[in-house]
């Protein structure tokens, strides 16, 4: 059965989507890495720059006011998106990146002891792994990682059982970006509040795919991007309890940051923005807040129904290509295939699909880890947004198919 | 053929693959030939994969083995991608088999000729520009040897 869910009427609010490549019709499979924006987060950039530029909570004259509701309106609409109980607990950031790195000095780093561990998982990005590498060499704690299946599933009770008294945090991705795994992230919760370990969950690649809400994982941070959820590059978030984000130091100093300073001690303001120093990216967190609106008429439900639907024919579709590997089974996974020709590079294969007109990444994908549990140097991969359809993934097949012959 | 070891020699081989590759219409074509080319060049000895051969900055793997002197240079390489092992072919028949101060007065206008110019872009991090700073810093080493 098919949904009503017609990917062609979102797709014309996507400007880039019109257009060619290699005199092929694009077909932008490459959603994992940045999604594509709609001619509304465009605009809301747009608009900002033309009409209201001004910085941030420091001007009371108009512009001041404008930019100021426009871009703390972002920060409500992606504390509601995720269900943050409070705004307060929505610290803005560059992206999932900063916001890991900010848990890892200011959370972590003080806390560490020698012989301590931070437990992640095997299918970490590497934004997940190193951050926690940093901090544990500074501190003599090192980092563990819990083992997976060949499906590409996390062993929960190998998970449960390197939960130790000597862990301290918990890493774990929401989504994997290279297999697409769906971690079942509200039971790791539970296994970690039982120890009370800290987790934290890397939800870059979750955001742009399914109904997140915060409360209802139980997790204690949550990291986010804003340029995978049709958003601007440069934005996404850190939602963390209230009592961490009290207890945090702020990880970088300087304006906007403080309630007063002098040089016998300065006050640091209330969280969030002990933690965002400096302006912000204002154009891009108004872009995001575009995106967020956008996104929520499409529908986030509808949306995860849609790539379901469109995975399976995928997935499906991609059987028929002769020599094809799929790496990653999980029982749940996101729109996501990590795949292999024999006897073919994955570079050989994304070089030669362009000139047929499709993305596709191809590469480690800030992977190594899980590019060692699966024993190559490199995959390609194929992910996908609401706004790709069926007969983008017969293009992309018949592609593949015309690439395996010139190479194989 | 290529026991000319002078720029003359080498410009010679970059007028003879740009000729090449005029005949052919679609990327496919030129796609074909330039794997082909790959596959036909010599065995490359699997004991030369070793870490000190590999040219950095590829997202493929890439061994390099240079040998000879400055008045004769010969380069072996091998690549695990199909595209870079053809580019690698390209690359051979211009700079193998030169004197060094021959290897350093060639610049490889070839592969802006034959539309395969996006390979020598520094972001593409492919291995061809850092392939030719690999030979070139030998050359350049055996000379001031």
């Amino acid at each position: 059965m098919s949904s009503a869910f017609d990917p062609q009427r979102w797709r014309a609010d996507f400007p880039v989507l019109r257009r060619s490549v290699h005199g092929k019709p694009l077909v932008y499979f490459d959603n994992a890495n940045t999604a594509q924006k709609p001619q509304a987060v465009v605009d809301a950039v747009d608009g900002y720059y033309r009409e209201y530029t001004a910085n941030v909570a420091r001007a009371v004259h108009s512009l001041g006011e404008q930019a100021t509701a426009a871009y703390e309106g972002a920060r409500d609409k992606l504390a509601r998106f995720l269900n943050v109980p409070s705004r307060d607990q929505l610290v803005l950031t560059s992206g999932t990146t900063q916001a890991i790195n900010l848990v890892a000095y200011s959370y972590a780093l003080p806390r560490l002891q020698p012989g301590d561990e931070i437990l992640v998982t095997q299918m970490e990005h590497h934004a997940n792994i190193v951050p926690w590498q940093l901090v544990a060499a500074r501190s003599g704690a090192s980092v563990k990682a819990a083992p997976i299946s060949a499906d590409g599933e996390l062993l929960l009770d190998r998970f449960e059982a390197m939960l130790t008294p000597k862990v301290k945090l918990a890493a774990v991705a929401h989504v994997s970006n290279v297999i697409g795994t769906v971690n079942p992230v509200a039971e790791i919760a539970r296994l970690c509040r039982a120890r009370g370990i800290p987790l934290l969950v890397d939800g870059s690649q979750a955001c742009p795919h399914q109904r997140v809400d915060v409360q209802a994982l139980g997790c204690d941070f949550y990291a986010m991007t804003g340029h995978k959820l049709f958003g601007p590059t440069g934005t996404g978030a850190l939602w963390a309890k209230r009592e961490h984000l009290d207890a945090m130091p702020p990880f970088f100093g300087g304006g906007e940051m403080i309630r007063t300073v002098s040089f016998d001690g300065t006050v640091f303001a209330d969280p969030p923005h002990k933690f965002e120093a400096g302006t912000p990216n204002i154009a891009g967190f108004i872009g995001l807040g575009a995106a967020i609106d956008y996104v929520e008429n499409v529908g986030i439900a509808a949306i995860q129904a849609y790539e379901a639907e469109l995975l399976a024919y995928a997935t499906e579709a991609l059987q028929s290509v002769p020599g094809l590997r799929l790496f990653g089974r999980a029982r749940q996974r996101a729109a996501v295939m990590s795949f292999l020709i024999e006897g073919v590079h994955a570079h050989d294969v994304a070089t030669l699909l362009d000139h047929e007109g499709v993305a596709v990444r191809s590469g480690h994908h800030c992977a190594h880890p899980l590019m060692q549990f699966f024993g190559v140097p490199a995959t390609a991969r194929a992910s996908l947004a609401f706004y790709n359809t069926r007969e983008e993934v017969d293009a992309f097949v018949r592609a593949l198919d015309k690439v395996r012959r010139l190479l194989a | 053929m290529s026991q000319e070891t002078t720029a003359a020699a080498a410009a010679a081989a970059q007028d003879t693959i740009v000729d090449e590759f005029a005949f052919f219409g679609d990327w496919t074509e030129r796609y074909q030939y330039l794997i082909d080319l790959g596959r036909k060049l010599p065995p490359f000895p699997e004991e030369w994969k070793t870490e000190a051969h590999k040219v950095h900055g590829c997202q493929s793997q890439v061994w390099l083995v240079p040998s000879g002197s400055a008045e004769r240079l010969e380069f072996a390489a091998s690549s695990d991608s199909s595209i870079v092992t053809g580019l690698i072919a390209l690359l051979l028949r211009v700079y193998s088999g030169r004197s060094a101060a021959a290897i350093l007065a060639t610049e490889p206008r070839f592969v802006d000729a034959i539309g395969l110019a996006k390979h020598l872009s520094p972001t593409r991090s492919n291995g061809l520009a850092a392939m030719l700073k690999t030979i070139q810093q030998y050359a350049r080493s055996v000379s001031a040897g």
